[in-house]
């Protein structure tokens, strides 16, 4: 948690000219949208019906983003837009406060207790959320429905104000309109952003994330709490739009209501949400007849739910975007980059690594037990042993996805042995994984720019957009996949994966590079392109530890082998001799 | 202490219901990874069975409890099949999203179907209960109590002492070894959806005559139960039953000391409690991912 505080800031893009220029389109679009709200003429049904669907679509927007981006659930949002609709009702009225002092309370109370909520619940699995915001739905609905002194109970709240400037019901509708704009166009930006990047990285693979600098929790609250806050901005509008407000309003079925909106129009993007919320509004009122059956409505809301997620999962747009993409389907190749440069920081002395009594039990089992490691700087370091020696056990304590038992771990001077992985991330550590995590959704440039986005990395400027996408190519370069930049990981072959996976540690410019069976899966000819690597990685001076099987990838690559057996150091030297050390031979060949 | 003693008895009684359905809930989570949020609608819709049988058609109660629990096993199969089964394979978040929806449409099908006014069931007995002491003895609730005993029992006889069990239990902890083993996955989880449909709506049927017969009783009953299996540790059998006996008493002694509209707030507070200070819950150990 006591990550550098600029970590997770909504990186402002530094965008030039070109960008606002082709974005220009959008604000005039929205300009004229604003403009036609304000003017045209609509009786009171139609003014009605645009009124919900622009301030229901802030809050799906909001499910846009923890769900579609980040991939966490949330069975409350109906509750945070309560937060917003409560604020604005009960604060004009009862309390005499203007509109937008109630209108900004609503989204700080929201935000408020979406982060409460999702501090409480984020760091463990996604069923824990589902449950927990459906239980805060019922408990905010019936604080509505009893808090009689507070609420007005079932009555609800009436005329309920208005600000001064958009006194009008056109005025004030023009004025929601352009809150919506602006916060889709926030909205459709954030994927390009750091947070964005980060959210997206959260919901393909959290422990990828995490090493790769990324605060997985913080994250998932981030997103959770923005979420809830759009709940509430939208509840807020909504509020002056009807100048009523009644517990009804805000109960579980709205909740399934806007999830029903967001998965329909299609979760990833704020044009799906747009899309999902206008049929969902104009749907039921052409079909209004279903309305007189209580609940046949909601059924087939219910219907609906499980047919989208059956066969079109990513929605209507979801649908539209990728028979667009294959229509289009050209992919630019990217343009050629530089040399990569890998310029490890030093801060320490002579060793980088220094690991002493360092063990992890699992219960009673010693996976690893009191064992010391001291990695040279400039050198490649093998660790290895016999299947179950804990190996790779070491490898995760180092990178902080298991709490050592006891012992400590030194990065460059820095003891490291309580950080998060994000931490050490940040404090210079790099690493891939025996089983291939990469983020599924995005393509091998975007995989290496989130590496190259490491917190602490130098190289990469004030790690504006361009400066990442050069970082992020020359490393791509570098294990010779540049041309393929653009292309989804999922095209990629196993072997051309587990380069992509290098590449994102080394556009990171660690400190230390820890490789967990980079051969393993690998074919003879793939085998030797990554021996090569490793000697052009190690010609640029980067420390590297290696956990491998493959014995004459270590012997030649290593200049330095620790063997572990049974969770204990057996031997420890210059490769050749301990690999000829009788204990090291006995561990692997039995002894006589 | 007469109404100390009271209270407990009929905590104890609910706790049994909210145990039964955390029952359904772990079996699922234990066999498919997957927590099913329509748990709850299986007690609901048994309850309506109930209701349609026993009271609209007037058939005996007996006959009437077969059938609605008959029902009940279809349902299981008719979930797994259009539901669960062709998710298989997805990641949790669309296959929970999908029992929401399943949820959804349950509760509001009933809805249309019979209105939003609830049904009165009449308990099994004829006797309303007998004077123990101080105690007054509910017989619906010690009718809840004893079938949970009997079913936590079966419970364990079954999956420790069965072939069946055994294999059911196998699927659940390596869906692939047990394949290899000639075990079939898909017949383990079919047995385990109509297994959970069934307890699920046992406990519907025997909670119905003790609240009423409402559509909101699924979720409030499935948000009791989850709750219990948080508080007795995620995905553990005996942590569910303690869980749910325990949220029970809470909440009959909260409703009786503080606050009757917010009954149904205290399973929250303890839940977030525990999430809090304990997410492990009283008996679970947490599991780490492996990288």
């Amino acid at each position: 948690m006591s990550a550098p505080s600029d970590n997770m800031t909504i990186a402002s893009p530094v965008r030039t000219k070109p960008l606002l220029l082709r974005h220009l389109p959008y604000f005039i679009a929205a300009a004229i949208l604003v403009a036609l709200a304000a003017t045209m003429q609509f009786d009171g049904y139609i003014l009605n019906i645009l009124m919900q669907a622009t301030t229901f679509a802030i809050a799906v927007f909001g499910l846009s983003v923890v769900l579609g981006l980040c991939g966490q659930i949330n069975l409350a949002q109906a509750a945070f837009f309560g937060f917003g609709a409560y604020a604005v009702g009960i604060g004009t009225t009862d309390l005499h406060v203007s509109y937008w002092v109630c209108l900004v309370a609503g989204c700080v109370i929201a935000l408020g207790a979406g982060a409460f909520l999702g501090m409480s619940t984020l760091r463990l699995g996604g069923h824990y959320l589902a449950m927990v915001t459906i239980s805060f739905q019922q408990i905010v609905t019936l604080v509505m429905i009893n808090a009689i002194g507070l609420t007005h109970g079932p009555d609800g709240v009436s005329n309920i104000g208005r600000p001064d400037l958009f006194q009008t019901a056109q005025g004030y509708l023009a004025f929601c309109v352009a809150v919506l704009a602006i916060v889709g166009y926030a909205v459709w930006h954030l994927p390009d952003t750091r947070l964005g990047r980060a959210m997206r990285a959260v919901r393909d693979n959290e422990l990828a994330a995490g090493v790769n600098g990324i605060d997985v929790f913080r994250t998932k609250v981030y997103a959770f709490a923005l979420c809830a806050a759009l709940g509430g901005l939208a509840g807020g509008l909504f509020a002056g739009g009807f100048a009523y407000v009644s517990p009804d309003q805000f109960s579980f079925a709205e909740s399934i209501v806007f999830l029903t909106m967001s998965l329909l129009g299609g979760v990833a993007s704020p044009i799906g949400s747009a899309i999902g919320t206008g049929l969902l509004i104009l749907i039921p009122e052409w079909l209004r007849f279903l309305k007189s059956v209580p609940g046949l409505y909601l059924a087939i809301y219910g219907l609906f739910v499980i047919l989208i997620i059956r066969y079109m999962p990513d929605g209507i747009w979801g649908f539209i975007g990728t028979a667009l993409d294959r229509w289009r389907s050209r992919i630019r190749a990217p343009a050629a980059a530089a040399p990569l440069l890998l310029k490890p920081a030093t801060v320490g002395g002579d060793i980088v690594l220094e690991v002493t009594g360092l063990s992890k039990y699992f219960g009673g089992l010693k996976a690893v037990d009191g064992v010391d490691i001291s990695v040279k700087r400039g050198g490649v370091h093998a660790l290895i042993g016999p299947n179950g020696s804990g190996k790779t056990t070491t490898l995760n304590v180092l990178s902080g996805l298991y709490k050592a038992t006891s012992g400590k771990v030194l990065l460059d001077g820095t003891d490291i042995t309580t950080m998060p992985p994000h931490q050490r991330t940040a404090a210079g550590l790099g690493r891939t994984f025996q089983n291939i995590r990469l983020f599924r959704s995005m393509t091998a440039l975007e995989n290496v720019e989130i590496g190259a986005e490491r917190p602490g990395n130098t190289l990469i400027g004030q790690g504006g957009a361009a400066a990442l996408t050069e970082r992020a190519m020359e490393a791509l370069t570098f294990v010779g996949l540049g041309p393929r930049a653009n292309e989804p990981i999922t095209s990629f072959s196993y072997g051309h994966q587990r380069l992509i996976e290098i590449a994102r540690a080394l556009a990171a410019n660690p400190t230390l590079l820890l490789l967990d069976e980079p051969a393993a899966g690998l074919n003879s000819t793939e085998k030797l392109e990554l021996h090569e690597l490793l000697k052009r990685i190690a010609a640029q001076g980067l420390t590297i530890l290696i956990i491998d099987h493959d014995m004459t990838l270590v012997s030649e690559a290593a200049q330095h082998i620790t063997v572990l057996n049974f969770g204990r150091r057996i031997a420890d030297g210059e490769s050749m001799a301990v690999l000829r050390h009788p204990d090291v031979v006995s561990a692997y060949l039995g002894s006589e | 202490m007469d109404l100390v003693l009271q209270l407990l008895f009929t905590g104890i009684g609910i706790g049994a219901v909210y145990a039964l359905v955390a029952l359904g809930f772990v079996l699922i989570f234990r066999a498919t990874n997957v927590v099913n949020f329509a748990q709850g609608e299986f007690s609901m819709v048994a309850a309506y069975l109930m209701v349609v049988f026993a009271v609209d058609l007037g058939w005996p109660y007996w006959l009437s409890f077969l059938l609605a629990l008959a029902g009940m096993a279809l349902l299981g199969v008719v979930f797994n099949l259009g539901v669960y089964y062709p998710l298989r394979h997805r990641s949790f978040l669309p296959v929970i999203i999908a029992t929401i929806g399943a949820s959804i449409l349950m509760a509001n099908s009933v809805l249309a179907i019979y209105g939003p006014q609830p049904q009165v069931l009449q308990g099994w007995f004829e006797t309303p209960g007998i004077q123990l002491g101080p105690v007054y003895l509910d017989s619906q609730y010690l009718l809840i109590i004893a079938v949970t005993i009997v079913m936590v029992i079966f419970n364990y006889w079954f999956f420790e002492r069965t072939m069946l069990g055994k294999k059911l239990q196998a699927t659940s902890q390596d869906k692939e070894m047990a394949s290899l083993l000639g075990i079939s996955v898909s017949t383990m989880i079919m047995i385990t959806f109509i297994y959970s449909a069934v307890l699920g709506g046992l406990a519907g049927i025997l909670v119905a005559p003790v609240l009423f017969v409402s559509i909101q009783m699924g979720s409030t009953i499935a948000l009791k139960a989850f709750a219990a299996t948080i508080i007795g540790g995620f995905g553990d059998v005996a942590g569910a039953i303690i869980g749910g006996l325990a949220l029970g008493v809470i909440e009959t002694f909260g409703a009786a000391y503080i606050s009757v509209p917010y009954k149904d707030g205290f399973a929250f507070l303890v839940l977030v409690l525990f999430l809090i200070f304990r997410p492990q819950g009283i008996f679970g150990e947490r599991v780490a991912e492996k990288a």
